[in-house]
């Protein structure tokens, strides 16, 4: 049989034609592919991490998504706080992997990367680990949800609710570089608006530094009340440490500090420290129930809020999902993230909530006080409230970010 | 209250003070690299793996056995020791005819490896390890709070780097060692067993990083990462004081705990690099360190 040029041709051109034939109804069989992008073995492996994965699991299988007919598979990857890494990562999964939807990112620079790659790839971006505010401000997108916790609102709660309680003058050990420097810049802004004042800071070289002492005998001789901690992991821990081993008699605002930092402090250190939480395990009925759902699948911990807030994001995500219809939401992330926004959240960790336009989520921030050991009943017990910012307080305002999505 | 450039006396001295103690820390971490490189020509890059590994080991015998701080301090190092032993027979020993770059790169390898699988077993946040009850509390100076735990901490480096000094210089057995490393071959043919000198002296090396682990452990957090943040600074401190000189490292080690410390005070974002850059003007002006012996 002689085989014709065109007819040659005209055969390939059918392979060709078939293939996305073929991976179309590959996607006709509704999986929703969750890729949850954290570190996995660097300093925020504890508060994000592993437990970030056990929640993303935990919210596909309580949401009952098998027995909906909906088919969630959720891939994990370790970004190892590199935005390149992070951004190649995200790439593979859109564009190989099928993936529809990126939770967790711990670290303010892989998140702010990321962020750009959901857009692009008008896929959906659930933000809940990095902390920096810029995510609902000028670097906002339709295809991105700042969910947990971000910079303004820890300032807020701890800066101002700590000046109202007569901790007026303030001193900041600062980690010399942009997560740093913005919450001190973003404390400072409420400090002083409450007419506290700072009398003094020291910004020292991240990472690297492991010795705070001379930084602690320097704001000891500032005479300032509170010491504001403009740092996060390890290093905050050391602080505190080193603090109580210098018998400093200031009292300590973490800018940051998460229940897996106090857990690896003891109370007898960590002890009548300020933080601020938007979740502690403890704080409601329906929180213990999550927790005591999450601990046996994170060998025993109790969540942070981060990991809470993966949890809830996923748990939203999905509802969304089934009410347009999976080929749907797949196939244009900024039309969810945009049904995401119109539907209220509602879930056992932040209790009812919702989304704004610029794509913060908004519910209660609270200020904790760290208990004495005396106080606390056992393991993971660590918390007392001292004040809460209601929900549309807790958050910056809609007008004073400068996020391109709001129309004045 | 008098001043000293701009600073107020009393912080200046407290300054002093605090660079003394974080020395002490560079002193006995670079004493073990400068035996290790004087002895097996061997950059060991493993070595704040191996401190870590001191403070993890002293801290899991407080927890899964109730072995108490002071016991840990011979025991730790006992057992880290013993460990860097085996890592010598199996593994290091490989190397001795190669380039030091191989040698560099094992131990960085090595080093990687251990901190990766604590990481995994242990988590980022760290463990925390109380300070003795004897060693608590503190003493006011005057012009500043000197926790006990860091003046005790001071007071044993120094009797660790004296000590370890004696025995390589002042001893037949320190003795039989410098010679073993002038010339191995001859050392040999009177009789000595040369490869165990040399298997016994990276362990004795490893045991003073394992030693320093578990100073460490009470101040800072016992971390799977806590080797990383010194090592880089304790290599420069090695250069700076000159490669394999037992003296000039202890010395040099203190110096630049209290050169840091002093930057701490006027100019805090460049205390991680100072030690650089002192680095920088030695190697610039005297290239075999400060003590090196000329070739």
């Amino acid at each position: 049989m002689r085989l014709s040029r065109r007819a040659l041709l005209a055969a390939s051109t059918v392979a060709v034609a078939a293939q996305p034939a073929l991976r179309a109804r590959a996607q006709a069989a509704q999986t929703i592919r969750i890729g949850c992008l954290t570190d996995m073995s660097g300093p925020y492996k504890d508060l994000a991490g592993p437990g970030a994965v056990a929640a993303a699991n935990q919210a596909v299988e309580e949401f009952g998504a098998a027995g909906k007919g909906l088919k969630v598979e959720v891939l994990v990857a370790d970004h190892l706080n590199k935005p390149d890494v992070g951004t190649t990562i995200a790439r593979q999964w859109f564009d190989r992997d099928g993936v529809d939807v990126l939770v967790e990112v711990a670290n303010s620079g892989v998140a702010l990367a990321v962020a750009g790659v959901a857009k692009e790839k008008n896929k959906v971006y659930l933000n809940s680990g990095a902390a920096t505010s810029d995510l609902t401000a000028a670097a906002c997108n339709a295809n991105t949800i700042h969910w947990a916790y971000d910079t303004y609102m820890l300032a807020k709660s701890t800066g101002g609710a700590m000046v109202k309680a007569g901790g007026d003058s303030w001193f900041f050990v600062t980690a010399d570089y942009a997560f740093g420097k913005a919450l001190q810049r973003d404390t400072t802004s409420f400090v002083t608006a409450e007419n506290g004042k700072v009398v003094g800071s020291v910004t020292y070289p991240f990472p690297g530094t492991s010795d705070f002492s001379s930084y602690l005998l320097q704001a000891q001789s500032s005479g300032a009340k509170v010491l504001g901690l403009a740092n996060a992991g390890t290093d905050t821990i050391n602080t505190i440490k080193q603090a109580k081993e210098f018998g400093l008699k200031m009292q300590l605002a973490g800018l940051l500090l998460f229940i897996t930092d106090v857990h690896s402090l003891g109370l007898d250190v960590a002890q009548g420290i300020a933080l601020t939480d938007s979740f502690y395990w403890d704080m409601n009925d329906r929180a213990r129930a999550f927790s005591n759902r999450f601990s046996p699948r994170a060998g025993g911990a109790r969540p942070t809020m981060v990991q809470a807030g993966v949890y809830s994001s996923t748990l939203h995500y999905l509802k969304t999902v089934m009410d347009m219809g999976p080929a749907e939401a797949r196939k244009d992330g900024a039309a969810t993230v945009a049904r995401m926004k119109a539907i209220p959240t509602d879930d056992d960790c932040f209790g009812p909530g919702s989304i704004r336009i610029d794509g913060r989520k908004i519910h209660p921030s609270y200020l904790w006080e760290v208990k004495t050991p005396a106080e606390s009943k056992g393991a993971w017990d660590y918390y007392k409230p001292v004040a809460t910012t209601p929900a549309d307080q807790a958050f910056r305002p809609l007008d004073k970010g400068g996020c391109p999505l709001v129309k004045a | 209250m008098f001043m000293i450039f701009g600073i107020p006396g009393p912080l200046l001295f407290g300054q002093l003070l605090l660079g003394l103690i974080n020395g002490a820390f560079y002193a006995m971490l670079s004493l073990g690299l400068a035996v290790i490189f004087g002895m097996l020509n061997i950059i060991n890059f493993a070595h704040g793996a191996l401190f870590m590994m001191g403070a993890f080991v002293s801290w899991m015998l407080l927890t899964y056995v109730g072995i108490g701080y002071f016991p840990s301090l011979i025991l730790a190092p006992l057992i880290v020791g013993i460990f860097g032993l085996l890592l010598e027979k199996t593994i290091i020993s490989r190397l001795y005819k190669l380039d030091h770059l191989y040698g560099l790169l094992l131990t960085f390898g090595l080093a990687l490896v251990i901190e990766g699988l604590f990481r995994n077993a242990y988590g980022s946040s760290g463990m925390p390890y109380r300070i003795p009850s004897v060693l608590q509390g503190a003493t006011n100076l005057g012009f500043m709070y000197m926790p006990n735990y860091r003046g005790w901490v001071v007071l044993v480096a120094v009797v660790v780097c004296l000590a370890t000094w004696a025995i390589i210089e002042k001893t037949s057995l320190g003795a039989t060692l410098r010679a073993a490393t002038e010339n191995a071959p001859l050392v040999q043919a009177f009789g000595v067993d040369v490869p165990r000198l040399i298997t016994l002296t990276y362990a004795g090396g490893v045991a003073l990083a394992a030693f320093a682990g578990v100073l460490a452990a009470p101040i800072y957090s016992v971390n799977p990462n806590m080797g990383t943040n010194f090592i880089n600074t304790v290599f420069a401190v090695v250069v700076i004081g000159g490669m394999g000189s037992i003296m000039g490292s202890i010395v040099t080690g203190f110096a630049l705990g209290v050169i840091e410390g002093l930057t701490k005070v006027f100019y805090p974002q460049a205390s991680a690099t100072v030690v650089f850059l002192v680095m920088v003007i030695v190697l610039l002006t005297r290239p075999r360190g400060l003590f090196g012996k000329a070739a």
